[in-house]
This record gives structure tokens, sequence and C-alpha cells, in this order.
């Protein structure tokens, strides 16, 4: 029977954006299907946005290599996608004299995972360093090469680029089913059936389910919740560096860190969670994490917290990536377990698997395939020139909407317009950043809504924060037309 | 670039009532700079009567309040730039704006007004614990929402804190057919004027809860419940006391912050407490020719005291303009005793107005105390208040014949008989 694609990707994270981009250099017929309204709306929307420089996963592990590479690869991506990326260094600190033979053993093991420019550090050089860091701490493993970069950024222009390649995006659309058929995957929807010769699972916490659908080989993901919170740019340089503190079983334990947006971030906590949906923040999380992120720095600004959210990684039983063809299952492709260091990863691992998969299936490579994408200009960060000149060629550049961001409606606009684009105000508020300031879209909500039903042709009963089902008005008023 | 004598920035009713008093004055040459589409401001969206009593003598609402306003500033043809926001400004006043007409603009002034108003504290701010489903607005946003574009933001309602817009919209919904099921707020008193918790929440059979905050909020999609519970004397929750409520819509009023991201690029002294700038009795911050009012400067409760405040920054930028305005030692005006700020913060002897109001706030609910004014350590000032309220702003009008000369000290505090 003839077949819809080539290949079917379930799943819209940074993982199933990675792999899109990365086979759509070739020429294959290509869909991905996200069941949010959205793509980066689950584990890649709510994580730390660290690119790990790669000496805590176990030596040999998928985990090690495809961070290694991932970090590697990440510079040269943010340059073709146009997306921030900061090497602002990383930190491990040694809080107690007890600990130094595990901080030895970091370093030991970074070194042979093959990170470059390690060093542990005395309390007092890391001190120097970091000015904020507590008095307790007596030794830091440094490493030159971790970075930031914004999940949302990458992830988007991932699907972005995916889609002017000629990916198509299925958004709103949720996998109930997948099955083998003649040489080939029947993927069944809530909305279509869908026939592929390949299929790769990029299902983020629900991976396994789908994993189960057509292989017996076991894979048991549990979904690991973490909380956040999230503080304002007035404090956003209370560190340079990315301050971690040694790990434990559960992680790498609660950081604290710049991001690449200028926020200061604390988390993330680590909680199993059976329910795959269950990100809500609690009060218990939020202390713990608030006081054991006190113990890397002193006087942390509390105060300046702006919100705090919750997100879930997809820890597999065996504690690494499974990436690759399932063994009893051809031409159906795994990416599960993808928790830290995913996001480092991505680059990586999306390059393997659409190597994997270009060598099964013959395919040839495009000659036309379009490897840049420029951002939406960012007209708060400009210099005043360019940005006259900006406003001048389109004016909507000059009506800001988002006052604490200073986001005008010439970048909302485009959000909305641009491939796989905005559908909604968490989407504008990923790609843009209106709503994402301090007031937390107070002031920009009613406006934001507005250009969205314009721009989609909705009614603005129809706008939704999210996913179907979050619309933020339940009527118009009586007597108004 | 285009030099002015007087830029306001903000056209609501502070920017309005500085520019029509700073024109009045003698400053002929004077810009108002308002990001949004009409002047007015957030009075816009008040559609509620009850401003005005002290102005006007008379009720108004707030669209019709700032109606009078500018209806001042085009009988004095005072220009103004509507969907024009202000990017930055610098000590020397350049002030940069960007507009959809006018692209990006740099002009300079002998003097500015800040007048930019304050915003709503967010739900983040507050860190409740839960999810993060849509129907939860702060009061404002749901103003806006309701009041200007014309839509219902939910049908079962809980409002978290009893600041004023809070309760103007616990009753605005009752009455658009919403059921407003209660109003928790934190602290042990209502942050609000109490003749709103009256009109909006008594006559109406809200039930006001008072050492209560919501705990958790449910839902996926839309928001479906949230827990309250009540709260201990240092504001932290009491296992077995959460209830649930259903509701699909959380309407946040937990205070109001002045909006001074400009300001804090001028570098100018802040004061901890408003979050506004400090100034002294000319409304003058400590960069030369820089005044605030109004919301920018503390929040105040009645509009009426914005106008007052933002036609004495007026007519002060005018003198500042026109050479009139000579520069003293000021004197730190001290707020102790329960008074947790004043407004001005500072004091010139010399060169004050015959009259100087000072505003303040208490720190908590005081009843049968005296406000005092001590200068020089000598009391010079003793009022009976029966009841003093943080939701209420109070003032005290110092003369200067009262003070001693020279001034070395000047204290503002309540007293226990």
């Amino acid at each position: 029977m003839r077949k819809d694609y080539d290949i079917v990707i379930i799943g819209g994270g940074v993982i199933g954006c990675a792999v899109a981009r990365e086979l759509s250099r070739r020429k294959l017929r290509i869909c991905l299907i996200e069941k949010g309204e959205d793509v980066c709306s689950a584990t890649s929307k709510a994580n730390s946005g660290i690119v790990h420089a790669g000496f805590d996963a176990k030596p040999g592990s998928m985990k090690a290599k495809m961070n290694l590479q991932g970090s590697r690869m990440m510079p040269q991506l943010a340059e073709e996608l146009d997306i921030r990326f900061r090497r602002n260094g990383s930190l491990v600190l040694c809080l107690s004299e007890d600990g130094l033979p595990a901080l030895r053993a970091l370093y030991e093991r970074g070194v042979e995972n093959g990170v470059e420019g390690l060093a542990i550090l005395t309390g007092e050089e890391a001190r120097r360093k970091e000015p904020n860091l507590s008095e307790s701490v007596v030794a830091a493993l440094y490493a030159p090469t971790g970075g930031i970069v914004c999940p949302f950024e990458l992830t988007i222009a991932l699907a972005e680029n995916a889609a002017v390649n000629g990916v198509e995006f299925r958004r709103n659309e949720t996998v109930t089913g997948v099955s083998r058929e003649d040489d080939g995957y029947l993927v069944t929807t809530d909305r279509a059936q869908i026939r592929a010769t390949c299929v790769v699972n990029a299902a983020g916490v629900h991976a396994d389910e789908i994993h189960r659908m057509v292989s017996a080989v076991p894979l048991h993901i549990t979904a690991r919740k973490g909380d956040y919170c999230l503080l304002d740019k007035e404090v956003g340089d209370f560190v340079s560096c990315t301050v971690f503190q040694l790990p434990s079983a559960l992680g790498k334990g609660v950081l604290v860190t710049p991001t690449a947006h200028g926020n200061l971030l604390l988390g993330p906590t680590a909680t199993d969670v059976e329910d795959k949906e269950q990100t809500a923040t609690t009060a218990e999380e939020i202390a713990y994490l608030t006081r054991t992120a006190a113990l890397s720095v002193r006087d942390l600004p509390l105060r300046s917290v702006i919100t705090s959210f919750s997100g879930l990684r997809a820890h597999e039983d065996g504690d690494d990536f499974i990436i690759g063809e399932a063994a009893d299952a051809e031409n159906f492709f795994d990416a599960a377990g993808i928790e830290s260091p995913g996001l480092s990863s991505a680059p990586a691992i999306g390059r393997y698997l659409a190597e994997l998969i270009s060598e099964k299936l013959h395919a040839e490579g495009k000659t036309d395939f379009i490897s840049t994408r420029k951002a939406i200009p960012r007209l708060a960060e400009l210099p005043l020139e360019e940005r006259r000149a900006l406003i001048a060629a389109n004016p909507l550049y000059g009506s800001i909407v988002c006052r604490c961001e200073q986001i005008s409606e010439g970048e909302i606009v485009e959000a909305i317009r641009r491939p796989v684009g905005a559908v909604s105000l968490d989407g504008i508020k990923r790609r843009v950043r209106a709503g994402m300031g301090r007031c937390q879209a107070g002031f920009c909500t009613p406006r934001l809504m507005e250009i969205l039903a314009r721009e989609l042709g909705r009614p603005m009963e129809a706008i939704c924060k999210n996913h179907s089902g979050s619309e933020l008005l339940t009527g118009r008023m009586e007597g108004r037309k | 670039m285009k030099q002015h004598d007087l830029i306001v920035i903000g056209g609501g009713p502070a920017g309005l009532a500085a520019a029509v008093a700073a024109r009045r004055a003698g400053v002929q040459d004077v810009l108002i700079l308002e990001r949004d589409h009409v002047l007015g401001g957030i009075l816009n969206q008040c559609i509620h009567n009850g401003f005005g009593l002290h102005t006007f003598k008379e009720e108004l609402t707030g669209p019709e309040y700032a109606a009078r306003f500018i209806a001042q500033v085009k009988e004095e043809d005072i220009p103004y730039r509507l969907g024009a926001t202000v990017i930055s400004i610098t000590r020397d006043k350049t002030v940069t704006y960007v507009s959809r007409e006018e692209g990006l603009v740099q002009v300079g002034a002998k003097a500015l007004i800040l007048a930019m108003g304050c915003r709503e504290r967010p739900r983040g701010a507050l860190n409740i614990p839960g999810r993060r489903p849509a129907g939860i607005f702060s009061a404002g946003t749901a103003q806006r929402l309701m009041n200007i574009e014309g839509y219902q933001v939910g049908r079962e309602v809980v409002i978290l804190g009893s600041g004023d817009i809070g309760l103007i919209m616990a009753r605005r919904m009752t009455l658009e057919g919403a059921k407003v099921k209660v109003v928790a707020e934190l602290m042990p008193y209502s942050g609000g004027l109490k003749r709103n918790i009256v009109q909006c929440l008594d006559d109406f059979g809200i039930p006001l809860k008072l050492s209560h905050t919501v705990v958790e909020i449910h839902g996926r999609e839309r928001l479906t419940g949230v827990t309250l519970a009540q709260v201990d004397e240092n504001r932290r929750p009491i296992q077995g006391t959460e209830e649930y409520y259903a509701c699909d819509t959380l309407l946040l009023s937990v205070g109001l912050l002045p909006e001074n991201e400009l300001t804090r690029a001028l570098d100018v002294r802040m004061s901890r407490v408003t979050n506004g700038p400090e100034v002294n009795d000319r409304l003058q911050t400590d960069c030369e020719g820089v005044f605030a009012c109004g919301n920018v400067l503390h929040v105040h409760d009645l509009v009426d005291f914005v106008s007052e405040e933002a036609a004495l920054a007026g007519r002060n930028a005018a003198a500042y303009i026109l050479s009139q305005l000579p520069a003293g030692d000021t004197v730190t005006i001290t707020a102790d005793g329960g008074v947790r700020y004043t407004v001005p913060q500072k004091l010139d002897p010399d060169n004050m107005a015959d009259t100087v109001t000072v505003r303040f706030r208490v720190a908590d609910v005081y009843r049968d105390r005296f406000v005092c004014v001590y200068c020089n350590g000598e009391r010079i000032r003793r009022i009976k208040k029966r009841v003093l309220a943080p939701g209420e702003m109070e003032q005290v009008v110092l003369k200067k014949s009262e003070l001693k000369q020279p001034l070395s000290s000047l204290r503002i505090c309540t007293e226990v008989e």
C-alpha cells in the first residue's frame, strides 16, 4: 500500500524536532505529530536550559557520548538557527571535606568522557570566580565548556527550519495506536490513519507507551518531576556560571544558573510521579529547592521570584538513553529515556538517528537543504539605529505590546505567521517572550489575545493559553455585539 | 534632536494633571507621551463610580473623571502622542520612545515628569503551588477584558487579596451573573478601602476570609478549583484548615507595584518601601529636574489625591524650568512608630511652600492612636485617630510657620495615648 510518509516522528519536543531537521536534509517525506497545540509543550519547555559539559554521565553510555557530541555541535547549530547560546561555564560545588573524593571522581569521569578544560578549584578560587558562592564551598569542579541555551528557542528554531525544509507538522493530534502493516507502520491518531515506512518514537514521558505498541523489548519510563523558580532579570547576574552541587542518585541536584535570556533560575527538584501529566508544583518541593539552592550561594534573592513551574523528565529504568531501532520492530526507532542531559544531546541524537534511518531507507541527500534560519528580530536588544530602521520598514515594530520585555506587535505577528507559528498565548511567550517578564502578562494578555484572534481568524473566545480546553474567556458580555 | 521644555511620561490621571498644571504655571512647550491608544490610563477600565469626590465634589466614573482632565489638556492645547512607548530616559533628560506612526524618536527636555503608574503583582511573586491552568487573572486584567473588550472571564470565582481592584471586580462579576464564592486575604485586615468592603462584598453577601490564602491551584487546561487555608501569625498555612472551592476563575488582587523600570535606569535613589523614587517636598527626585507623581511614586487609594499630587509636580516642574526653584539643603523625614513611609521623604525647610502635604501609610491596623510630628525632637503635632489601616493612605499638612528653624530633624510616627 502506498505510504503517506516515509517517516512519522511522534513527539514535537527538542528531540523530535532535532530528528526532523536532520532528516529534512534528505529526500524523504516526513511528518511530525505532536499532541500539544504547539511544539515544545512538555518536557522541552520546562527544564534547566543547560548545555552540560558532559562530565557526569557514565563513561561509554549513550548519555556520555551524545552529551559530549551535542555540546560540541551546539555553537554551530546556534549560529545556523540564530539562537542564543553561551558557554558560561559550570561549577560543581563541594560543600564539605567529605565530598572531596566524589568531586575528584567526577573530575576523573569527565576526563574519561573527553570533556575539555576541567579543573578542580579551591573554595577560594571558586569564590573569586563567582563571588556570591557560599562560604562553605571547600572545592569545586570547573567546566569551561558548560553552557546555557533557551530550550524554547532551540526547539522552535529546529521545528521552523525542519518545516522550511519540507517536514509537515501536525500539531494538536494525538497518536492512539501504532501497528505493523505490510512493510511499514499504520499510525492511528485521534484524527487520521497515517501509513509510513518508518516511525520515530520521541514521545518523551510517553515513549514507553508508544514503544509497547510495536515492541516487546522492555522499556519503562518514569516521569520524574522537577520544580523550578524563575527570578527577575534584575538578579540575572547573581551568578555567571551554572552552579551545581555534587550529584545524587536522583540527578544533578538543585542548580542556580543564569538563563539564556538573563533571568536567574533555581531548580529542579526530583520527585517520581505516577501521573505523566502531573506538572503541579508543591509547596514542599519549592521550599526544598529554595532551601537547597541557598546552600550554594549567599543571600539568595528570593524576593525576586517571578514565577515557579515544573517539568517532567523521562527517566528510563536502565538510566541511559535508548536510541536506535527496536530489536523486534524493524524501522521503528526509539529516542526514549531522554532526560538530562537530553537538551545538550539533542543535536547529536538528531544526527545519530537521522543517519541510522537514512542508511536504512537508502535516502539521498538534498541539494536544496536550507541550513540557516533567522530569528525573529529582538528589537529591545538591538542598537537604536537598527531598531529605528526596522520600525521604519515595519511600523508594527514600533507598537510595544509587552511592556516588561519591550516586545512589539511586529515580533508577535511574526511569531504567529512563521512556519509552525504560535497559536496560543504560551506559544507567543515561548517565541518572543511577550508575557514572560515581571508582570507575567498582566497588561499584555488582552492585546495578545486580540492579535492572535485577528491573525488566526478566530473569535476571542477561542483563544487559549495553551491546549484546547484552556480558553481564557467564557463568553461575550450581554448587550455586546 | 528636538527639545521640549517639559516631557510628561504617561497620560493617565497623574500625567494629565501634571501637564495641565505645568502649562497653567507658564510652561508653553509640554509634551505628553502615552503608550496606550487613548489618554486616561487605567481610569478607562474603571467604569464604577466613586471618583472625584474630593476634586469635583461629585461622584464620577473613571472614564468621566479622566474626561474632565482630558478636556483640560485639550483646552490648554497640550500636545500628546498616543501609542508611544518610552523605552529609555537618561540623566541628561533624553527620552527615547517608539510608536507606530513616528518610529523611533529621541527628544530632549529641560524637565521630566514621571507618571507611568503601577502594575499588579502577579501570581508568580506569590509562588502559589499547583498547576498553571487558564483562568487565573490579575484583577485588573479581568477588569480590562470585561469593561473594555466586553468579554466574560469566568462563571465561578474566587478572589485572592482584598485590594480595591479585587473588591470592585467581586461586585462587577456578580452583577454580570458570575458567582463570586469568597475573597481570601492573607493579612488579618483588608488591603482595600472600607467603603469598598461594604459596597462590593457586604452588600452582595460575598464572604471575606481574613488570614486565608490559596495553597493549591487545581485544573489542567482551565482552572477547576483552589484550596484555601487559614494562615498563622507568620502567614504560614495552618494544616488541617484546608478548604476546597470549585471555581473556573481565580482573580488576584495582591498588591500594586509602581512601574519604575525607566526610573531605575536613571539611577536615582529609590525607596525600598514604596518601590518608587525618593522625592523632596517638590516631588523632585535626586536627579535634578526629574519629578514624579501618582502611582509611580507610591500607590494611592484615591485618584483625587493622584491629581492633587500631580498638579504639585507640574507646578514645581514649571518653576524649575522657569528657574524659579531654588535648591536648598534637605532634611530627611523619618517614618517610624508604625508609619511605614512618607512621601515626600525629604523636605527643604528654607524653600518649602507655606504648606506641605506629607502622605503616608501605617504598618498595621491601629485603633485609638495619635499621629505625631516631631520637629527637632519636639512634638509639634498630635492628631487623634480612631482607626488607622494600611489600606487607607493618611496625610498630615505641615505648615512652614510651625517648623522650627533651623530644622535639623523631622519625624512622623504613631503613638498610643
